[in-house]
């Protein structure tokens, strides 16, 4: 038998404290004691998630200065400014783990944390855009939605305020789509061709099957995450393949087909040789999406320095003005 | 709706994520007052995606390219602080822009009051950050005279103009001095730049920013969006 020494005996203590309170849905807060490991893996999903609204941006913000209407316009300037808001939420959600937002960025640049596979898919025409917001946020939302009951107190929260604009969001695009789908050949087939192209990388969103996903179990036990991935995926089908026909469009997957005796929608395999080679850093945009995030940040050092400075002068000056009352 | 789209072009791009905020929420206000102003004249969509460049009556201060962040920010400087007292002095009026105007005074005095933030910010910084102001400020401070010359087939009080401009130009020097940078010398109107906006005369770069803006609703006549 192997003595447990006091201070072993103290973390088990802890451990099955921590245990027992995550079992019973408490939330953890920051100062609360957790596990390593559920610290770094909290600090790798909520980087990646911050990560993704980020780089997330670039491909919607490539259609601003062309949209084709100033009411779209707006509708997508303001989208695009709450994914930067969305990214400072989940940095500062993030730094209540002892991390801090530059160190994350950090890490984004040097490639050693990543962010969703599906912004390194482009944007090709301005139906992406609806693409993006009636698939990409559909997707987003079915995966997030149990996030706001996450075990995790600063993380939850965040997420509640980013689920009510990513739902709005998702309304937006989808009646984007209509107003393609429903207006002349040209942009029926405009979006017909988008939703073709959106569709397979929206299912890879919700990342590996379940037996081949790397931190899953270990999440779900520690209620970070509430469904399985392939469990989220199966609620997606279902929600999407009656809103297409609503659309009037066509999903690019001949095996879709209503399962009576499941009570779900069958659909086809996914490409995961493609989920892959994007996540490894293939995919058609992964090198253009990270150099310009590289290039947004290096090219604003002298703007961040100049605060910097400006602030450090401050107060300076204001420590000299409380020691002349002095 | 010029000085929106540019500032739209920063999305993305921005030094830090507070200025990705910043930029777009700014640009959103400027479209909102532009799709009101655009409204009042006619079909807002029509005006802004099928008029041709000479038929653009924007002052040509808007439609300069972003350059780096502190050209954006002395663009934005000479630009907010001429729009907030002239949305001031419009809402106390009982014109027809009042009611426009005493929306678009408060949002003109966050985007004035983040100009002044950051021309202090730059000014105060690194040499480098105030040798760039400072270019940023010399590179646009011809345009600037355009902003209070008269307007064709406009009925402007000569006299207010002259008191505008006045009150423009002590705020701005105000600013400048405060930030420790100097005042750019020169004329703030030339052959081309006074008033030529106004007349439908405008500077390179805005064709080019008209085409990327018009390109896609101009290949499908007749869409709805």
């Amino acid at each position: 038998m192997v003595a447990v020494t006091p201070e072993t005996g103290q973390d088990r203590a802890l451990a099955d404290a921590f245990e027992a309170a995550v079992a019973a849905d408490e939330r953890v807060e920051p100062r609360d004691w957790m596990p390593e490991e559920y610290r770094a893996s909290l600090v790798r999903q909520m980087a990646q998630h911050a990560h993704s609204e980020i780089i997330g941006m670039q491909p919607e913000a490539n259609w601003i200065t062309r949209a084709p209407s100033l009411r779209r316009k707006a509708i997508l300037m303001a989208k695009v400014q709450d994914e930067a808001g969305h990214g400072l939420y989940l940095y500062s959600a993030a730094e209540t783990l002892g991390t801090s937002r530059d160190e994350l960025l950090d890490k984004l640049h040097a490639g050693r944390q990543k962010y969703s596979s599906i912004f390194n898919y482009p944007t090709l025409t301005w139906a992406d855009v609806g693409a993006i917001g009636w698939l990409v946020d559909g997707a987003a939302i079915t995966n997030q939605v149990p996030l706001c009951r996450t075990s995790y107190g600063p993380y939850a929260r965040a997420m509640v305020r980013i689920c009510k604009e990513e739902s709005f969001h998702q309304r937006q695009g989808y009646e984007l789509l209509l107003a393609l789908s429903q207006g002349t050949e040209a942009q029926h087939a405009m979006a017909q061709d988008a939703v073709d192209r959106w569709w397979w990388p929206s299912l890879m969103m919700f990342g590996p099957p379940d037996d081949e996903s790397a931190h899953s179990a270990q999440s779900m036990a520690w209620r970070i995450k509430r469904h399985s991935n392939d469990e989220l995926r199966q609620r997606f089908v279902d929600i999407a393949v009656p809103q297409a026909e609503t659309l009037g469009l066509t999903l690019p997957d001949p095996d879709i087909k209503w399962n009576e005796e499941r009570g779900h929608y069958d659909f086809g395999a996914i490409d995961w040789a493609e989920f892959w080679d994007v996540l490894k850093g293939n995919g058609p945009c992964n090198e253009q999406r990270l150099s310009q995030r590289r290039r947004a940040h290096e090219e604003g050092a002298w703007v961040r320095e100049a605060a910097a400075a400006h602030a450090e002068k401050q107060a300076q000056a204001h420590v000299q003005h409380e020691e002349a009352r002095v | 709706m010029v000085l929106a789209q540019r500032l739209g072009e920063w999305a993305g791009h921005a030094p830090v994520l507070e200025e990705e905020v910043a930029l777009a929420n700014i640009a959103l206000d400027l479209l909102g007052q532009a799709r009101v102003l655009l409204s009042l004249a006619g079909d807002e969509d029509e005006l802004a995606f099928l008029r041709e460049e000479r038929e653009f009556r924007n002052l040509q201060l808007v439609e300069q390219a972003n350059g780096d962040f502190a050209h954006t920010i002395a663009r934005q400087l000479y630009f907010s602080v001429y729009q907030q007292l002239l949305y001031g002095e419009l809402a106390a009026g009982d014109g027809p822009f009042a009611p426009l105007a005493a929306k678009a005074v408060k949002e003109t005095a966050y985007h004035r009051d983040h100009a002044e933030q950051w021309t202090l910010r730059l000014g105060d910084g690194t040499d480098e950050s105030r040798r760039r102001v400072q270019a940023g400020l010399a590179a646009l401070w011809k345009f600037t005279g355009e902003m209070f010359r008269p307007v064709e087939g406009l009925d402007l009080d000569a006299e207010a103009m002259a008191a505008l401009e006045a009150r423009w130009l002590a705020a701005v020097t105000a600013v400048v001095e405060k930030a420790g940078l100097t005042l750019p010398e020169g004329p703030r109107t030339g052959a081309w730049t006074a008033g030529a906006g106004r007349q439908g005369l405008h500077t390179e770069p805005f064709g080019r920013m008209l085409a990327e803006m018009q390109h896609l609703h101009r290949s499908h006549p007749g869409a709805s969006w």
